[in-house]
């Protein structure tokens, strides 16, 4: 059977966010709880999640988690980051042994800084250096596997159910201001690691329930943007847009969301005005990156955390809010659990997002 | 031994017993097949002059007539084919260059499209119904600006150069007036304007009475130069250089001066009665530089208000062709496969030079995103679209539209007789005589142009919804919608899909 990458495996799924704009922290079992509610909707072939502000300790230094096949790669790996970067601090990610969750491949954490030299040689600020070095690295690196690698935030999957993941990379020990969950209905067994969610480049983290269809149109249209999609999943292929989109062209949130779930040409003709020229604008200019079929995903990113359905809405999201905490969900009873009395819940439209941001004055 | 020719006729008109006499094929055959015994008054045809244009048969009322093939065999040989041998003879009786009309007939170069299958949802995502959700078939085509701008407040600024937006992703390919009737033009023309979409001049220029459907017209400018100036530069949405064609890549044209009369010559700016040559090459561009010159001039010459289009036959070296295209200021590339149409071209550059274009059209979008400049030109696709299915194949493939010639002829009547040449079309399609013009009526045949595009479009979007797609740049360039069957792994790869089932 191929392994994740060699073939495009579609997948049904449940995600789960949280969000405290007021920075507060947020103990990683609270999303553990959540994501462990919908376990109906996965089947044990994929978990993760994404925690901000989880490495207040080191937030000033990229981390970068890795899975390796084995010893050989590790080393290897390891000289081409200390090749790259200074590497402040590495370790294994501390991880509680689990009967739920087996064959699991060396992990490991890094902190690093870029090499200055390099960085001036290179002629690349800082995170293209970064997204360009981890990109090159998944591609070409046998038996390693980069999967996070953001500032001040990590991402955590395995093979297994979301909640089984939780425990095995002990979240209960990690606190952030946000967290996104993810637990995956792949419709074959890739048994592979890295093909789990969420998926994640710099401080970008998505995770995504749906299939879309315009997956290769994406591919196609994304990879003329340096990018290399190596997993074929469509989780891969949004990251790379939002990051194409929101870092090298410098779209805002909500600009690059009226991209990928763009309105209807009618529903922008019935805008009219500037408002109904920027929507055009964008949808012409960016015409290959419209992403159709279904799809909810939750967007992390340092700060700020965006929800968005397709615009046909094919997939259930919820939203609630109380006091200065927001959450998301594919299934209402998944937030519930953890807030049982919200101030507001309800279900975003298709196409228009949901973008929350720290309070002002408050740093990640 | 008929007119001292061995070749034998290639048809026979077969009368049954119920015909009624009544002479209606008498009137309606062009080529004087049909005639009246004056003595016996039965009617009689000589099948010598039949070119299987059906139009006899069409109009017979008792349905009396059909024509079939002559039964004579020549002496059987599987090395030397009977068009093999018609043509050695046709070549020895008369010393010229074998000419003939329409698209490569030749059944040994494959056509890719009924090997591509089109792939649908199951379970995993749901398809989407076109009669109950929308189903945009809406396409822009043009230059994409390389960045956005905004201005002081961080406002985006519209940048985006003249586009062309069709309704639906097909318009009309080129065919000129000349080669083509006035009554085609005037039906091509209303049918592009109801349709929201485009016709093509071709290279002989616009007949003032049709400057009112300019929005709507692509205006050609070819090697011949016919019916260029200024007005004629402004009157349409965009302006085709016309460096080659499917049919005959590498060749000229000639309209013979006989069709060169009264509106022609004067829409062409040529004096009646002379032959028009278009030469085999622009002689202002012998190079690719030479072409960005050309289509600066243009696009001074129409104030950058109107998108250039350059349009290729699909050759071996079409993607280096393509990409040095894209990187001339064009906004639009036309690829026209080896099947294209034509009213008159040398059978042996139609049936042997050229490549089909679904490889040529594969290869070309490959190569523009492999050098990351896809984005700035968009893709027209021609060369034997036959139907909606090939349609959204072709933009799966990589193309943004398509355009149809041979089948907007065969909605106007065209039975592919292959006779364009004689100027004696019974269809009133390719002739300049007047009689036969007449029974093209402009209004009836735009209303037969509309009808098979609005039920392409149909077609387009219950494809499109199977898929789960329900817009059609989504599905722009989508090669994982498609898979192949029975294909070599080679073909497969320049096609850039996988095999059925992989």
């Amino acid at each position: 059977m191929r392994r994740e990458g060699e073939i495009r495996i579609p997948s049904g799924c449940a995600i789960s966010g949280i969000f405290a704009r007021d920075g507060s922290a947020v103990n990683g079992r609270t999303i553990r709880t959540s994501i462990a509610l919908m376990h109906e909707r996965s089947n044990g072939l994929g978990g993760g999640f994404a925690g901000y502000g989880i490495y207040p300790q080191y937030k000033d230094y990229y981390a970068i988690h890795v899975f390796y096949d084995d010893l050989l790669a590790r080393e290897e790996c390891e000289r081409y980051l200390e090749r790259h970067f200074d590497i402040i601090n590495l370790s294994k990610i501390p991880t509680r042994p689990s009967p739920m969750i087996t064959d699991a491949p060396l992990i490991w954490r890094y902190f690093v800084t870029p090499l200055p030299h390099k960085l001036q040689d290179e002629h690349l600020d800082e995170e293209e250096y970064i997204a360009r070095t981890v990109i090159k690295l998944n591609r070409t690196m046998k038996g390693c596997y980069v999967f996070s690698c953001g500032k001040n935030m990590g991402v955590f999957k395995a093979v297994g159910y979301p909640e089984d993941v939780a425990d095995f990379y002990r979240l209960d020990e990690y606190e952030g201001y946000a967290w996104t969950a993810h637990g995956r209905y792949p419709t074959n067994t890739p048994g592979w690691w890295g093909g789990s969610h969420p998926f994640a480049l710099l401080d970008l983290s998505v995770v995504h329930n749906g299939e879309i269809s315009s997956y290769d149109a994406n591919r196609r249209a994304v990879e003329m943007y340096g990018y290399s999609c190596n997993l074929l999943t469509d989780t891969e292929v949004i990251t790379y847009i939002l990051d194409y989109l929101t870092r090298k062209v410098r779209l805002t949130w909500e600009e690059a969301a009226s991209v990928i779930a763009a309105p209807f040409w009618n529903t922008i003709a019935l805008k009219g005005g500037d408002e109904g020229k920027r929507l055009a604008y964008l949808r012409h200019m960016f015409s290959e990156f419209l992403i159709t079929g279904p799809f909810s995903i939750l967007v992390g990113f340092n700060g700020g955390m965006m929800a968005l359905n397709d615009r046909l809405k094919l997939r259930s999201l919820v939203a609630a809010e109380k006091g200065s905490k927001v959450y998301f969900a594919s299934e209402e009873s998944a937030i519930r659990i953890i807030e049982p009395e919200p101030e507001r819940i309800w279900s975003p439209k298709g196409g228009e997002c949901v973008i929350v941001q720290l309070d002002e004055g408050v740093t990640a | 031994m008929r007119n001292g020719s061995m070749i034998q006729p290639r048809f026979r008109v077969v009368r049954e017993s119920w015909c009624t006499s009544c002479g209606r094929c008498i009137r309606e055959c062009s080529f004087g097949v049909h005639t009246r015994d004056s003595r016996t008054n039965a009617l009689k045809a000589d099948s010598s002059k039949c070119v299987d244009c059906q139009r006899c048969v069409v109009f017979c009322p008792a349905d009396a007539l059909y024509i079939e093939e002559n039964p004579n065999r020549m002496h059987p040989s599987a090395m030397w084919g009977e068009d093999t041998r018609n043509e050695i003879y046709r070549q020895a009786e008369t010393g010229g260059v074998l000419l003939s009309s329409m698209g490569s007939p030749s059944g040994s170069v494959p056509r890719y499209f009924p090997r591509l299958l089109i792939n649908a949802s199951q379970v995993t995502n749901p398809s989407i119904d076109p009669l109950r959700e929308p189903m945009e078939t809406l396409t822009f085509i043009g230059r994409g600006p390389e960045s956005i701008e905004r201005d002081r407040d961080g406002k985006l600024r519209d940048n985006l150069p003249p586009h062309l937006e069709m309704k639906v992703p097909v318009m009309f390919a080129a065919m000129s007036y000349g080669a083509v009737s006035l009554s085609v033009h005037k039906a091509l023309a209303m049918a592009a304007e109801e349709l929201g979409t485009y016709w093509n001049t071709g290279e002989g220029g616009l007949h003032r009475d049709l400057y009112k459907y300019g929005k709507n017209t692509i205006v050609q400018v070819a090697s011949g130069r016919f019916g260029v100036h200024a007005d004629y530069l402004m009157a349409g949405a965009a302006v085709e250089i016309k460096i080659g064609q499917g049919a005959k890549p590498g060749i000229g044209g000639h309209l013979t001066g006989a069709k060169i009369k009264g509106d022609i010559a004067r829409t062409r700016m040529v004096p009646e009665g002379i032959d028009a040559i278009s030469p085999a090459p622009h002689h202002d561009i012998y190079s690719i530089e030479d072409l960005r010159q050309l289509v600066s001039m243009i696009k001074e010459a129409t104030d950058y208000t109107k998108p250039v289009i350059v349009k290729v036959a699909a050759v071996h070296n079409i993607a280096p062709i393509a990409s040095g295209i894209a990187r001339s200021g064009a906004d639009i590339i036309a690829i026209d496969g080896f099947r294209g149409g034509t009213g008159a071209a040398p059978v042996r550059i139609r049936d042997s030079a050229g490549i089909p274009l679904e490889l040529a059209l594969a290869a070309v979008d490959q190569r523009l995103r492999d050098e990351h400049i896809r984005s700035r030109v968009s893709i027209i696709a021609s060369g034997s679209i036959q139907s909606s299915s090939d349609a959204a194949k072709a933009i799966a493939l990589g193309a943004d539209a398509v355009s149809i010639g041979t089948a907007a002829l065969c909605a106007l009547g065209c039975h592919l007789c292959a006779a364009c040449h004689t100027g004696r079309c019974a269809w009133g399609i390719a002739t300049q005589d007047e009689e036969l013009e007449k029974r093209l009526d402009p209004e009836k045949g735009a209303e037969r142009l509309c009808n098979l595009i609005r039920a392409w479009k149909r077609e387009i979007e219950e494809i499109m919804g199977g898929m789960g797609i329900n817009s059609i740049e989504a599905l722009r360039g989508n090669r994982l919608a498609l898979r192949g069957a029975g294909l070599t792994q080679k073909e497969l790869d320049v096609l850039g899909i996988r095999h059925a089932g992989e």
